[in-house]
């Protein structure tokens, strides 16, 4: 039976793991490789690693340190951070990313998503959707790190993205980020219902039934999170962790 | 030991995670493009993730389709096809609508989901394999074990004889296909943990 991947969302600042709130207040967390071969041991379903401060600073995610996770990573690992030419694409997955992530330079360009689905196939590149809301206009796509909005919605923008020929979208509330109060399900079933391409969730998950409603009630394919796997708990003490797959029911 | 394995590159896909699950074996490996160096390979990998059409042009440019043939049909040397590479051992896909190997009396379909809520396109993510005949590619791997797949076409195999696993999103279809000498598989091992590990290391071992 098919189920939904659950995928540990590694943030990277400085070449160390951190882990955000609202997408501000980064606290450090450790090691990136030695998560990676943790995530090995708990046989992690997939990886998603973000540079949060690549496109900011107007460079690529450093690809020895893809290269890195590479080397370790038996499972498949999707990379972002700054992405914004087939040749950074081509890099990345060179490195030994099965996926190249975009967000910034998909709104500002968004006919490049075409040009990087018809030369690496639509299965190797992913749109992450940044969302926040924006006073009483409701929620819109925001790049640069959640630092500039754009006037885009997240509906709109993930059905221009799925005609673009993305393969998978991931929506990302900024507002639940790092909260672990759950996903914001609204949003997600918003855009998942919008698109036959697959959606993940990102964003405020903190209990394994969180996941399970976004499976059932928000139609996402996939369920991301960071504090989730990174922290024992809400205290927030740093612990890596999995989910056990006999403990989650999807049906 | 003196046994050549090649990992075929033909422009398409990860080519370092295939090899990097080869060393973790402790087996060596080739990535080449070479068709001297595919045609006297004693075993090959076809991996390949993209589009079918263009993978085809690319293995035609580079001159690859007679290599292949003599080492896989003449000198009957075991190859894996890995996900893109076990499409292109069909007789054609209708994604751009291009012959492929021939290597299997079968067809690339793209899959037509009625429930488009649950099952998305690509099919992308862990599912089970259900294993339909005794294979050496198959030691040590139980039933109904779960590996990564990734695509948005599916094997319609004319020749029930030739299916190895099969795999159900919405329908039933076969996920690994296997003939005398050559292997396919829709799935990735590579990616896909210990199974996936196992795998790799049958067909080494074969």
């Amino acid at each position: 039976m098919f189920r939904p991947r659950i995928i540990p969302v590694l943030l990277l600042k400085d070449q160390v793991l951190v882990k955000s709130t609202r997408f501000t207040d980064h606290k450090y967390i450790g090691d990136p490789i030695n998560a990676v071969r943790i995530f090995n041991g708990l046989r992690a379903d997939e990886l998603f690693v973000f540079d949060i401060e690549a496109s900011r600073n107007n460079r690529l995610i450093s690809l020895d340190f893809v290269k890195n996770v590479g080397e370790e990573a038996r499972m498949p690992f999707a990379v972002g951070g700054g992405v914004r030419s087939i040749d950074d694409i081509r890099r990345i997955i060179n490195a030994g990313a099965e996926k190249a992530v975009i967000n910034t330079y998909a709104a500002q360009n968004p006919d490049f998503i075409k040009e990087a689905a018809r030369t690496f196939g639509s299965t190797t590149i992913v749109v992450c959707i940044d969302v926040k809301r924006k006073s009483l206009r409701g929620q819109r796509t925001w790049i640069m790190g959640g630092d500039v909005p754009t006037a885009f919605t997240p509906k709109a923008f993930a059905k221009l993205m799925e005609k673009n020929g993305v393969g998978e979208l991931v929506i990302q509330s900024i507002d639940k980020d790092g909260t672990m109060d759950g996903y914001d399900i609204g949003l997600i079933k918003s855009v998942a219902t919008a698109v036959d391409i697959p959606v993940i969730a990102l964003g405020g998950a903190g209990k394994s039934e969180d996941l399970n409603e976004a499976y059932q009630d928000g139609h996402a394919n996939g369920l991301a999170a960071g504090s989730l796997y990174v922290y024992q708990s809400k205290k927030r003490g740093v612990l890596i962790n999995y989910p056990d797959r006999n403990e989650l029911i999807f049906e | 030991m003196s046994s050549k394995l090649v990992i075929v590159d033909y422009g398409t896909g990860n080519l370092s995670s295939v090899r990097r699950s080869l060393d973790r074996l402790g087996t060596e490996s080739v990535i080449s493009s070479n068709p001297a160096e595919i045609a006297g390979a004693d075993k090959i990998i076809l991996p390949g993730v993209g589009h079918f059409g263009t993978a085809m042009s690319n293995l035609l440019e580079l001159n690859l389709l007679d290599a292949l043939n003599e080492a896989v049909l003449v000198k009957q040397k075991p190859i894996l096809g890995i996900c893109l590479g076990m499409e292109l051992m069909a007789r054609q896909s209708e994604e751009g609508n291009v012959s492929g190997l021939g290597w299997f009396d079968a067809e690339m379909v793209r899959f037509n989901i009625s429930d488009k809520q649950r099952y998305k396109i690509p099919h992308m993510g862990w599912n089970k394999i259900s294993i339909k005949k005794d294979s050496l590619l198959m030691q040590n791997i139980s039933d109904l074990s779960e590996f990564y797949f990734v695509h948005s076409y599916y094997l319609q195999a004319n020749n029930e004889s030739d299916i190895l696993n099969e795999t159900n999103y919405e329908l039933t279809y076969p996920s690994a296909i296997e003939r005398d000498n050559i292997f396919g598989v829709q799935y990735h091992p590579e990616k896909s943990h210990d199974a996936g590990a196992q795998l790799l290391k049958n067909f080494v071992e074969l």
